[in-house]
């Protein structure tokens, strides 16, 4: 581990940039699944990753938080390189499930716990203060009365909060999420909407990662869209379109013809 | 006479109760983390070690844990360079494994290839006064890793990529999972042998499960279904006069019957209640 100064994990404080990405490469097999992206979000910001399956949203977050390698270009998270990022508690990633909660039990108390692990804590035991904020994280989502359950016993759309519960415990600040909604019932999604307006109110940077808005698009700061046919890898990045007007029709108008510029209707 | 008066008997009932409790210890690990023949083919690795020492006229102990060890990492790197081969790649690692192990058991000098089979099955008689000492000394490792990086063990086992975005060192952390398989294949050599030494990690965990709610409870109920397998298993062996490896493996599987049919009434009661 390199630390050049003893407050190595200090953002600038000339930039309340979360993520950086410039000129972005990345490539399978010598396929470029993104090409010079360009992307940068500020603090406070809540934005949604969208597009057609394959168009590259999920590879872009991938690649963002360091899980996949890019072969050109510059990422950054709270103003230091990726390669020199250590302040991983300040980010939470909430993944759609855990695929390893279904071969052995694992409690839902475990689970909201597992979000506190860190190598920085590797000699301690977590704290009082970390368990009550795993314990507030649980009741905020509603699931407190559920914590001994075993995870894998619970609705598709409670684990989901539960996921959610895990990241709010870290008190990370970031917060990119995997199709949140996926899957969600209507009661499951409104009790999801409030816990993120919350979240947004307070200055959490949510980066949500989905092909449809239903429930969120209210909440949406700025709209990045992401085209796989495009030259472009980023076909339209700006403020949402207004509350009531389905940017996600657009999504799939735009699907259905591949290739043409239908994103351009979004323009404010 | 009671088998306590004979000393290879009690150094057999604390090899057996070593391996009986960091064998469930490390296979809740490479349960969850959908490797639970991780542990078949580091015993099938080792066995070249023990075929390897009596070519060289080595300890057999240390050139298992080195074949073992270096399998775990040819594991670990086989696994990251070929998602999709990797299943293959790591069959050939195993059948490598035991071939060597049988042939150059066989070129050694002497009656190796015939004591091979104590090596595959387990035997009462083989460990020595100082193997005990050893193999608690690795029992003692095994526990302190454990106990210091368990939770981020858990946590790249729970899911690598929302463990790496915590900060862990996903690769690392594998590795030294596989690390951990191999010491345990080798503290279980002698008694349980190396064939079914990974029983006795992924039996109890596989039978704790059916009636556990938790990550935590399972793995302490592994480790008392290994110590109570593990324990009658070569107590059995000693009355009955087979090699202590099958006996241990029978006790445990069945205790994963015994559970099966108490799990139906739990779940029933846990589905009623809520």
């Amino acid at each position: 581990m390199t630390h050049e100064h003893p407050h190595g994990d200090e953002t600038p404080a000339t930039s309340d940039e979360v993520v950086g990405l410039s000129r972005v490469c990345v490539e399978f097999d010598g396929d470029h699944v993104l090409e010079d992206v360009d992307l940068s979000i500020r603090q406070g910001e809540f934005v949604a990753l969208l597009g057609p399956n394959g168009s590259g949203k999920t590879t872009l977050v991938r690649t963002m938080l360091g899980l996949q390698p890019h072969s050109h270009g510059r990422v950054a998270l709270f103003g230091r390189p990726l390669s020199r990022f250590r302040d991983w508690q300040r980010i939470a990633l909430v993944p759609q499930r855990l695929p390893g909660a279904s071969s052995i039990p694992v409690s839902v108390w475990e689970t909201v716990l597992s979000g506190l692990i860190s190598p920085k804590r590797r000699w301690r035991p977590l704290s009082r203060t970390q368990r009550a904020a795993a314990a507030q994280a649980l009741t905020d989502v509603g699931l407190w009365s559920k914590r001994h359950e075993r995870l894998d016993t619970l609705s598709g759309g409670q684990q989901r909060r539960v996921l959610i519960a895990r990241a709010l415990a870290s008190g990370a600040d970031l917060l990119v999420m995997d199709e949140p909604t996926a899957g969600v019932d209507a009661e499951n999604l409104a009790s999801l909407t409030t816990l993120l307006a919350g979240l947004h109110e307070h200055g959490t940077t949510i980066i949500v990662v989905t092909h449809e808005l239903t429930g969120i698009a209210h909440l949406i700061t700025r709209a990045v869209v992401l085209d796989p046919h495009s030259r472009e890898t980023i076909v339209f990045d700006g403020p949402p379109p207004v509350p009531g007007h389905h940017l996600h029709d657009h999504v799939h108008h735009h699907e259905s013809e591949l290739g043409r510029p239908g994103v351009v209707e979004l323009e404010p | 006479m009671s088998l306590l008066d004979f000393d290879f008997m009690r150094r057999a009932l604390v090899a057996a109760a070593l391996v009986g409790l960091i064998a469930p210890l490390i296979g809740v690990f490479l349960v969850q983390r959908r490797l639970a023949l991780l542990g078949d083919g580091m015993g099938h690795v080792a066995l070249t070690g023990v075929g390897l020492a009596f070519l060289l006229g080595t300890a057999p102990i240390p050139t298992a844990m080195a074949a073992a060890v270096a399998g775990a990492f040819l594991i670990e790197f086989i696994r990251y360079r070929s998602r999709t081969a990797g299943d293959v790649a790591l069959a050939l690692l195993f059948y490598g494994g035991i071939a060597g192990g049988v042939m150059f058991a066989s070129l050694a000098p002497g009656r190796a290839a015939s004591s091979l089979n104590s090596y595959l099955f387990g035997s009462l008689s083989t460990v020595a006064e100082g193997d005990i000492w050893a193999l608690a000394l690795l029992c003692l490792g095994v526990v302190a890793v454990v106990a210091v990086l368990g939770r981020e063990l858990f946590a790249v086992s729970l899911d690598a990529d929302i463990a790496a975005v915590q900060g862990i060192r996903v690769r690392t952390m594998s590795t030294l999972m596989a690390v951990l398989a191999a010491v345990v294949v080798v503290v279980g050599m002698r008694v349980v042998g190396l064939l079914l030494v990974s029983a006795i990690m992924i039996v109890p965990v596989a039978a704790a499960q059916q009636v556990t709610r938790s990550f935590r409870a399972t793995a302490v109920l592994a480790i008392v279904l290994g110590l109570t397998a593990s324990l009658t298993g070569l107590v059995g062996s000693f009355y009955v006069e087979v090699p202590p490896g099958p006996t241990i493996v029978l006790v445990a599987l069945l205790s994963f019957a015994v559970l099966a049919v108490v799990a139906v009434p739990i779940r029933r009661r846990r589905r009623e209640v809520r």
